[in-house]
Protein backbone atom coordinates (compact mmCIF):
# COMPACT_ATOMS: atom_id res chain seq x y z
CA UNK A 1 0.00 0.00 0.00
CA UNK A 2 2.81 2.31 0.43
CA UNK A 3 1.66 4.79 3.28
CA UNK A 4 3.18 4.92 6.58
CA UNK A 5 1.16 4.16 9.55
CA UNK A 6 1.27 8.37 10.34
CA UNK A 7 0.55 9.08 6.78
CA UNK A 8 -2.78 6.40 6.83
CA UNK A 9 -3.92 8.15 9.97
CA UNK A 10 -3.68 11.35 8.37
CA UNK A 11 -5.02 10.06 5.14
CA UNK A 12 -8.21 8.86 6.78
CA UNK A 13 -8.82 11.91 9.05
CA UNK A 14 -8.54 14.21 5.91
CA UNK A 15 -11.67 12.06 4.11
CA UNK A 16 -13.81 11.68 7.00
CA UNK A 17 -13.60 15.20 7.43
CA UNK A 18 -14.17 15.70 3.74
CA UNK A 19 -17.24 13.24 3.79
CA UNK A 20 -19.10 15.01 7.11
CA UNK A 21 -18.45 18.48 5.09
CA UNK A 22 -20.41 16.93 2.11
CA UNK A 23 -23.01 15.51 4.22
CA UNK A 24 -23.64 19.21 5.73
CA UNK A 25 -23.95 20.54 2.29
CA UNK A 26 -26.39 17.84 1.66
CA UNK A 27 -28.60 18.90 4.46
CA UNK A 28 -28.27 22.84 4.21
CA UNK A 29 -28.98 22.40 0.40
CA UNK A 30 -32.00 20.43 1.19
CA UNK A 31 -33.39 22.91 3.62
CA UNK A 32 -32.33 25.61 2.02
CA UNK A 33 -33.99 24.80 -1.54
CA UNK A 34 -37.23 24.01 0.56
CA UNK A 35 -37.04 27.23 2.24
CA UNK A 36 -36.65 26.54 5.92
CA UNK A 37 -33.65 28.64 5.81
CA UNK A 38 -35.45 31.52 4.32
CA UNK A 39 -38.60 31.34 3.56
CA UNK A 40 -38.11 33.65 -0.11
CA UNK A 41 -36.04 30.87 -1.73
CA UNK A 42 -37.39 27.86 -3.53
CA UNK A 43 -35.15 25.82 -6.15
CA UNK A 44 -36.38 23.80 -8.11
CA UNK A 45 -36.27 20.02 -7.55
CA UNK A 46 -34.72 19.24 -10.37
CA UNK A 47 -31.87 21.56 -9.18
CA UNK A 48 -31.28 20.33 -6.02
CA UNK A 49 -31.69 16.86 -6.90
CA UNK A 50 -28.99 16.65 -9.07
CA UNK A 51 -26.86 18.36 -6.97
CA UNK A 52 -27.56 16.12 -3.98
CA UNK A 53 -27.30 12.60 -6.17
CA UNK A 54 -23.83 14.45 -7.23
CA UNK A 55 -22.94 15.03 -3.66
CA UNK A 56 -23.68 11.50 -2.66
CA UNK A 57 -21.91 10.03 -5.62
CA UNK A 58 -18.48 11.24 -4.37
CA UNK A 59 -19.60 10.54 -0.88
CA UNK A 60 -19.58 7.20 -2.00
CA UNK A 61 -16.51 7.06 -4.19
CA UNK A 62 -14.20 8.64 -0.99
CA UNK A 63 -16.28 4.91 0.72
CA UNK A 64 -15.25 2.84 -1.56
CA UNK A 65 -12.00 3.50 -2.98
CA UNK A 66 -10.67 5.25 0.32
CA UNK A 67 -12.22 3.50 3.56
CA UNK A 68 -12.88 -0.22 1.05
CA UNK A 69 -9.28 0.43 -0.51
CA UNK A 70 -10.28 0.19 -3.70
CA UNK A 71 -8.45 2.85 -4.93
CA UNK A 72 -5.42 0.03 -4.18
CA UNK A 73 -6.84 -3.01 -5.67
CA UNK A 74 -5.92 -4.71 -9.09
CA UNK A 75 -7.70 -3.07 -11.96
CA UNK A 76 -9.65 -6.61 -12.68
CA UNK A 77 -10.87 -6.92 -8.96
CA UNK A 78 -11.97 -3.07 -9.26
CA UNK A 79 -14.09 -3.73 -12.94
CA UNK A 80 -15.56 -6.76 -11.63
CA UNK A 81 -17.24 -5.14 -8.50
CA UNK A 82 -17.85 -1.64 -9.93
CA UNK A 83 -19.06 -2.25 -13.97
CA UNK A 84 -21.85 -4.02 -12.46
CA UNK A 85 -22.62 -1.75 -9.88
CA UNK A 86 -22.56 1.63 -12.96
CA UNK A 87 -25.82 -1.61 -14.71
CA UNK A 88 -27.18 -1.13 -11.78
CA UNK A 89 -27.44 2.59 -11.73
CA UNK A 90 -28.63 2.07 -15.32
CA UNK A 91 -31.67 0.04 -13.95
CA UNK A 92 -32.34 2.67 -11.37
CA UNK A 93 -32.49 5.56 -13.89
CA UNK A 94 -34.50 2.94 -16.38
CA UNK A 95 -36.95 2.54 -13.11
CA UNK A 96 -37.64 6.14 -12.36
CA UNK A 97 -38.72 7.13 -15.94
CA UNK A 98 -40.74 4.15 -16.35
CA UNK A 99 -42.91 5.48 -12.86
CA UNK A 100 -42.97 9.10 -14.47
CA UNK A 101 -44.68 6.96 -17.58
CA UNK A 102 -46.91 5.63 -15.13
CA UNK A 103 -48.18 8.49 -13.60
CA UNK A 104 -48.25 10.88 -16.89
CA UNK A 105 -50.86 7.25 -18.19
CA UNK A 106 -52.98 7.49 -15.30
CA UNK A 107 -52.99 11.19 -15.47
CA UNK A 108 -54.02 11.10 -19.45
CA UNK A 109 -56.70 8.10 -18.65
CA UNK A 110 -58.14 10.38 -15.75
CA UNK A 111 -58.68 13.44 -17.48
CA UNK A 112 -60.14 11.34 -20.24
CA UNK A 113 -62.45 9.66 -18.43
CA UNK A 114 -63.80 13.08 -16.83
CA UNK A 115 -63.50 14.69 -20.15
CA UNK A 116 -66.99 15.58 -21.59
CA UNK A 117 -67.33 14.52 -24.91
CA UNK A 118 -70.13 15.77 -27.72
CA UNK A 119 -71.91 12.54 -29.40
CA UNK A 120 -71.27 14.09 -32.63
CA UNK A 121 -71.46 11.95 -35.90
CA UNK A 122 -67.95 12.51 -36.24
CA UNK A 123 -67.17 10.75 -32.86
CA UNK A 124 -69.54 8.15 -33.73
CA UNK A 125 -67.81 7.16 -37.27
CA UNK A 126 -64.53 7.36 -35.70
CA UNK A 127 -65.56 4.58 -32.70
CA UNK A 128 -66.86 2.61 -35.95
CA UNK A 129 -63.87 2.82 -37.98
CA UNK A 130 -61.61 1.87 -34.64
CA UNK A 131 -64.03 -0.81 -34.05
CA UNK A 132 -63.40 -2.24 -37.71
CA UNK A 133 -59.69 -1.83 -36.99
CA UNK A 134 -59.87 -3.94 -33.68
CA UNK A 135 -61.58 -6.93 -35.40
CA UNK A 136 -59.78 -7.07 -38.48
CA UNK A 137 -56.41 -7.34 -37.10
CA UNK A 138 -57.79 -10.52 -35.07
CA UNK B 1 -11.30 -17.93 6.36
CA UNK B 2 -7.35 -18.34 6.13
CA UNK B 3 -5.50 -18.97 2.95
CA UNK B 4 -5.54 -22.76 2.43
CA UNK B 5 -3.57 -22.25 -0.10
CA UNK B 6 -0.51 -22.94 1.61
CA UNK B 7 2.97 -23.04 -0.36
CA UNK B 8 5.42 -25.29 1.43
CA UNK B 9 8.54 -23.64 2.80
CA UNK B 10 10.87 -26.42 1.02
CA UNK B 11 9.26 -26.48 -2.48
CA UNK B 12 7.22 -24.33 -4.61
CA UNK B 13 3.87 -24.65 -5.85
CA UNK B 14 2.67 -24.27 -9.44
CA UNK B 15 0.48 -21.46 -10.06
CA UNK B 16 -1.44 -22.68 -12.46
CA UNK B 17 -4.92 -20.96 -13.19
CA UNK B 18 -6.82 -24.24 -11.96
CA UNK B 19 -4.57 -26.31 -9.98
CA UNK B 20 -4.66 -24.24 -7.22
CA UNK B 21 -1.65 -22.14 -5.90
CA UNK B 22 -2.63 -18.68 -7.30
CA UNK B 23 -4.59 -15.93 -5.90
CA UNK B 24 -6.94 -13.76 -8.70
CA UNK B 25 -6.75 -10.66 -8.78
CA UNK B 26 -3.65 -10.94 -5.59
CA UNK B 27 -6.80 -11.04 -3.41
CA UNK B 28 -7.75 -13.71 -0.75
CA UNK B 29 -10.08 -16.46 -1.25
CA UNK B 30 -11.93 -14.06 1.62
CA UNK B 31 -11.19 -10.79 0.86
CA UNK B 32 -12.53 -11.63 -3.06
CA UNK B 33 -16.04 -13.35 -1.75
CA UNK B 34 -16.51 -10.91 0.48
CA UNK B 35 -16.50 -8.17 -2.17
CA UNK B 36 -18.35 -10.35 -4.25
CA UNK B 37 -21.15 -10.67 -1.72
CA UNK B 38 -21.34 -7.17 -1.02
CA UNK B 39 -21.79 -6.67 -4.77
CA UNK B 40 -25.06 -8.95 -4.59
CA UNK B 41 -26.29 -7.33 -1.58
CA UNK B 42 -25.94 -4.12 -3.54
CA UNK B 43 -28.11 -5.45 -5.77
CA UNK B 44 -30.88 -6.45 -3.59
CA UNK B 45 -31.03 -3.06 -1.88
CA UNK B 46 -30.77 -1.52 -5.52
CA UNK B 47 -33.98 -3.65 -6.11
CA UNK B 48 -35.48 -2.03 -3.00
CA UNK B 49 -34.43 1.59 -3.93
CA UNK B 50 -35.57 0.82 -7.62
CA UNK B 51 -39.14 -0.10 -6.56
CA UNK B 52 -39.50 2.65 -3.88
CA UNK B 53 -38.27 5.29 -6.77
CA UNK B 54 -40.98 3.93 -9.31
CA UNK B 55 -43.76 3.35 -7.19
CA UNK B 56 -43.04 7.14 -5.60
CA UNK B 57 -42.60 8.78 -8.71
CA UNK B 58 -45.55 7.27 -10.75
CA UNK B 59 -48.09 9.16 -7.75
CA UNK B 60 -49.13 12.48 -8.28
CA UNK B 61 -48.77 13.18 -4.04
CA UNK B 62 -46.05 12.22 -1.74
CA UNK B 63 -45.66 12.61 2.25
CA UNK B 64 -43.03 15.94 2.14
CA UNK B 65 -39.83 13.89 3.93
CA UNK B 66 -39.28 17.39 5.75
CA UNK B 67 -42.31 17.16 7.07
CA UNK B 68 -42.85 13.77 8.06
CA UNK B 69 -39.25 13.38 9.78
CA UNK B 70 -39.24 16.65 11.74
CA UNK B 71 -39.44 15.17 15.26
CA UNK B 72 -36.27 15.40 17.69
CA UNK B 73 -35.76 13.70 20.69
CA UNK B 74 -36.88 15.94 23.87
CA UNK B 75 -40.16 16.28 22.42
CA UNK B 76 -39.17 18.91 19.84
CA UNK B 77 -40.79 19.08 16.32
CA UNK B 78 -40.83 21.42 13.37
CA UNK B 79 -36.81 20.41 13.34
CA UNK B 80 -36.75 18.65 9.84
CA UNK B 81 -34.26 16.51 8.64
CA UNK B 82 -32.26 17.05 12.17
CA UNK B 83 -32.17 13.59 13.63
CA UNK B 84 -31.60 11.86 10.48
CA UNK B 85 -28.69 13.94 10.34
CA UNK B 86 -27.25 13.11 13.55
CA UNK B 87 -27.66 9.25 12.35
CA UNK B 88 -26.10 9.82 8.72
CA UNK B 89 -23.50 11.47 11.44
CA UNK B 90 -22.63 8.35 14.17
CA UNK B 91 -22.69 5.76 11.18
CA UNK B 92 -19.88 7.62 9.49
CA UNK B 93 -18.01 7.84 12.05
CA UNK B 94 -18.23 4.49 12.44
CA UNK B 95 -16.81 3.90 9.33
CA UNK B 96 -13.59 6.08 10.21
CA UNK B 97 -13.30 3.93 13.81
CA UNK B 98 -13.44 1.02 11.19
CA UNK B 99 -10.86 2.12 9.17
CA UNK B 100 -8.78 3.21 12.21
CA UNK B 101 -9.29 -0.75 13.49
CA UNK B 102 -7.75 -1.57 10.32
CA UNK B 103 -4.77 0.14 10.38
CA UNK B 104 -3.91 -0.81 13.68
CA UNK B 105 -4.20 -4.46 12.67
CA UNK B 106 -1.43 -3.57 10.22
CA UNK B 107 0.65 -2.78 12.73
CA UNK B 108 -0.14 -5.90 14.54
CA UNK B 109 -1.38 -3.33 17.22
CA UNK B 110 -3.75 -5.87 19.16
CA UNK B 111 -5.33 -3.53 22.03
CA UNK B 112 -5.77 -0.60 19.39
CA UNK B 113 -7.39 -2.85 17.41
CA UNK B 114 -9.77 -3.85 20.14
CA UNK B 115 -10.58 -0.24 21.29
CA UNK B 116 -11.26 1.08 17.43
CA UNK B 117 -13.68 -2.02 16.82
CA UNK B 118 -15.19 -1.02 20.26
CA UNK B 119 -15.84 2.34 19.13
CA UNK B 120 -17.30 1.29 15.69
CA UNK B 121 -19.52 -1.36 17.94
CA UNK B 122 -20.84 1.75 19.59
CA UNK B 123 -21.76 3.41 16.94
CA UNK B 124 -23.65 0.42 15.56
CA UNK B 125 -25.51 0.35 18.22
CA UNK B 126 -25.94 4.00 18.73
CA UNK B 127 -27.08 4.06 15.12
CA UNK B 128 -29.50 0.95 15.60
CA UNK B 129 -31.04 3.04 19.13
CA UNK B 130 -31.49 6.16 17.20
CA UNK B 131 -33.72 3.92 14.21
CA UNK B 132 -35.63 2.33 16.83
CA UNK B 133 -36.38 6.12 18.05
CA UNK B 134 -37.29 6.78 14.50
CA UNK B 135 -39.78 3.92 14.32
CA UNK B 136 -41.25 4.31 17.57
CA UNK B 137 -42.21 8.15 16.95
CA UNK B 138 -43.43 7.10 13.71
CA UNK B 139 -45.62 4.14 14.42
CA UNK B 140 -46.96 5.17 18.60
CA UNK B 141 -46.88 8.53 17.95
CA UNK B 142 -48.18 9.55 14.11
CA UNK B 143 -49.79 5.77 13.70
CA UNK B 144 -47.84 5.34 10.32
CA UNK B 145 -48.68 1.37 9.62
CA UNK B 146 -48.48 -0.68 5.98
CA UNK B 147 -51.99 -0.30 5.69
CA UNK B 148 -52.58 3.24 6.94
CA UNK B 149 -50.59 6.55 5.92
CA UNK B 150 -51.44 9.68 7.98
CA UNK B 151 -49.27 11.83 5.92
CA UNK B 152 -50.38 13.52 2.77
CA UNK B 153 -50.07 16.96 1.06
CA UNK B 154 -52.61 18.94 -0.45
CA UNK B 155 -53.34 19.48 -4.51
CA UNK B 156 -55.30 22.62 -4.26
CA UNK B 157 -55.32 25.82 -2.00
CA UNK B 158 -57.91 25.87 0.35
CA UNK B 159 -58.89 27.16 4.23
CA UNK B 160 -59.29 24.78 7.36
CA UNK B 161 -62.83 24.75 8.79
CA UNK B 162 -61.95 23.22 11.99
CA UNK B 163 -58.74 22.83 14.29
CA UNK B 164 -56.54 19.62 15.46
CA UNK B 165 -55.23 20.94 18.36
CA UNK B 166 -52.25 21.15 17.47
CA UNK B 167 -50.61 23.23 14.76
CA UNK B 168 -53.70 23.95 12.49
CA UNK B 169 -56.27 26.16 13.90
CA UNK B 170 -60.09 27.01 12.23
CA UNK B 171 -59.38 29.80 9.39
CA UNK B 172 -56.65 28.93 8.75
CA UNK B 173 -55.39 28.87 4.55
CA UNK B 174 -52.99 26.29 3.08
CA UNK B 175 -51.89 26.43 -0.57
CA UNK B 176 -51.22 23.07 -2.95
CA UNK B 177 -48.33 21.14 -1.93
CA UNK B 178 -48.45 22.03 1.50
CA UNK B 179 -47.85 18.47 3.60
CA UNK B 180 -50.21 17.65 6.79
CA UNK B 181 -50.70 14.96 9.61
CA UNK B 182 -54.17 13.24 10.48
CA UNK B 183 -53.99 12.93 13.84
CA UNK B 184 -55.89 10.22 15.82
CA UNK B 185 -57.16 10.17 19.38
CA UNK B 186 -58.65 7.68 21.50
CA UNK B 187 -58.69 5.20 18.48
CA UNK B 188 -60.30 7.84 16.17
CA UNK B 189 -59.11 9.21 13.59
CA UNK B 190 -59.68 12.77 13.00
CA UNK B 191 -59.96 13.98 8.88
CA UNK B 192 -60.12 17.73 9.40
CA UNK B 193 -62.35 19.24 7.37
CA UNK B 194 -61.91 22.55 4.94
CA UNK B 195 -63.10 24.40 1.90
CA UNK B 196 -61.28 24.73 -1.03
CA UNK B 197 -60.15 28.65 -2.39
CA UNK B 198 -60.12 27.99 -5.83
CA UNK B 199 -60.69 25.61 -8.82
CA UNK B 200 -58.83 22.72 -9.45
CA UNK B 201 -58.51 19.12 -10.02
CA UNK B 202 -60.04 18.23 -6.85
CA UNK B 203 -63.39 20.29 -7.05
CA UNK B 204 -64.30 24.11 -7.33
CA UNK B 205 -64.31 27.07 -4.83
CA UNK B 206 -66.40 26.59 -2.26
CA UNK B 207 -66.50 22.44 -2.24
CA UNK B 208 -66.54 21.43 1.48
CA UNK B 209 -63.68 18.31 1.86
CA UNK B 210 -61.82 16.19 4.26
CA UNK B 211 -58.13 15.01 4.97
CA UNK B 212 -57.82 12.06 2.92
CA UNK B 213 -54.92 9.29 3.69
CA UNK B 214 -51.74 9.55 1.81
CA UNK B 215 -50.43 7.01 -0.48
CA UNK B 216 -50.78 3.66 1.32
CA UNK B 217 -47.01 1.99 0.21
CA UNK B 218 -45.24 4.95 1.94
CA UNK B 219 -45.51 2.79 5.23
CA UNK B 220 -45.02 -0.65 3.57
CA UNK B 221 -41.28 0.84 1.66
CA UNK B 222 -40.23 2.85 4.61
CA UNK B 223 -40.61 0.21 7.00
CA UNK B 224 -39.25 -2.48 5.08
CA UNK B 225 -36.45 -0.67 3.39
CA UNK B 226 -35.09 0.87 6.86
CA UNK B 227 -35.80 -1.91 8.28
CA UNK B 228 -33.58 -4.35 5.76
CA UNK B 229 -30.82 -1.88 6.46
CA UNK B 230 -31.13 -1.82 10.19
CA UNK B 231 -31.11 -6.20 9.99
CA UNK B 232 -27.59 -5.24 8.19
CA UNK B 233 -26.35 -2.69 11.02
CA UNK B 234 -27.29 -5.47 13.72
CA UNK B 235 -25.27 -8.48 11.80
CA UNK B 236 -22.57 -5.97 11.63
CA UNK B 237 -22.38 -5.41 15.08
CA UNK B 238 -22.89 -9.12 15.64
CA UNK B 239 -20.29 -10.14 13.50
CA UNK B 240 -17.90 -6.85 14.96
CA UNK B 241 -18.31 -8.31 18.44
CA UNK B 242 -17.19 -11.86 17.76
CA UNK B 243 -14.03 -10.73 16.06
CA UNK B 244 -13.38 -8.30 18.55
CA UNK B 245 -13.29 -11.04 21.27
CA UNK B 246 -11.14 -13.15 18.93
CA UNK B 247 -8.87 -10.09 18.42
CA UNK B 248 -8.72 -10.03 22.61
CA UNK B 249 -8.37 -13.64 22.81
CA UNK B 250 -5.03 -13.21 20.26
CA UNK B 251 -6.51 -15.39 17.87
CA UNK B 252 -5.07 -13.65 14.78
CA UNK B 253 -1.69 -12.94 16.43
CA UNK B 254 -0.06 -16.37 14.77
CA UNK B 255 -2.16 -15.90 11.34
CA UNK B 256 -0.37 -16.25 8.68
CA UNK B 257 -2.91 -13.65 7.00
CA UNK B 258 -2.54 -11.36 10.17
CA UNK B 259 -5.53 -9.45 10.97
CA UNK B 260 -7.39 -9.90 7.83
CA UNK B 261 -10.53 -10.83 9.11
CA UNK B 262 -10.90 -7.07 10.66
CA UNK B 263 -10.31 -5.63 7.26
CA UNK B 264 -13.17 -8.10 5.60
CA UNK B 265 -16.10 -7.38 8.29
CA UNK B 266 -14.63 -3.62 7.70
CA UNK B 267 -15.69 -3.91 3.99
CA UNK B 268 -18.86 -5.23 5.44
CA UNK B 269 -19.19 -2.57 7.58
CA UNK B 270 -18.50 0.14 5.08
CA UNK B 271 -20.93 -1.40 2.94
CA UNK B 272 -23.88 -1.26 5.32
CA UNK B 273 -22.51 2.80 5.72
CA UNK B 274 -22.67 3.20 1.70
CA UNK B 275 -26.17 1.70 1.63
CA UNK B 276 -26.95 4.51 4.49
CA UNK B 277 -25.78 7.08 1.99
CA UNK B 278 -27.96 6.13 -0.56
CA UNK B 279 -31.31 5.27 1.50
CA UNK B 280 -30.66 9.07 3.50
CA UNK B 281 -30.53 10.33 -0.02
CA UNK B 282 -33.74 8.51 -1.72
CA UNK B 283 -35.84 8.99 1.79
CA UNK B 284 -34.60 11.77 2.98
CA UNK B 285 -33.19 14.57 0.88
CA UNK B 286 -35.12 14.09 -2.07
Amino acid sequence: MGHSYEDSKKLATKIITILAIITIAEVGLALLAKGYISESIHFPIAITGGIMIILSLIKAYLIVYEFMHMKYEVPGLVKSVLLPTLLLVWAVIAFFMEGDYWRNSRNYIKDKNESKVEMNDEVKQEGRLLEEKTYQSN
Amino acid sequence: MADATVTHADHQVEESNWGGGSRPFKASYGKLMMWYFLLSDAFTFAGFLIAYGTLRVSMNTWPVPDHVFSTFPGGLHHKPLYFVTVMTFVLLFSSFTMVRAVQEGQRENKNGVVFWMLLTILGGLGFLGCQAWEWNTLIAKEHVSITKNPFSAHVQAGVYLEGDGHDIKEGDTFEAGEPYLIHKHDGEWHNLKYKLTEDGPQGKAGDVMEQQFGPKAFGALFFFITGFHGFHVLSGVVFLLIIMLNVATGLYVKRRNGYEMVEKIGLYWHFVDLVWVFVFLVFYLL
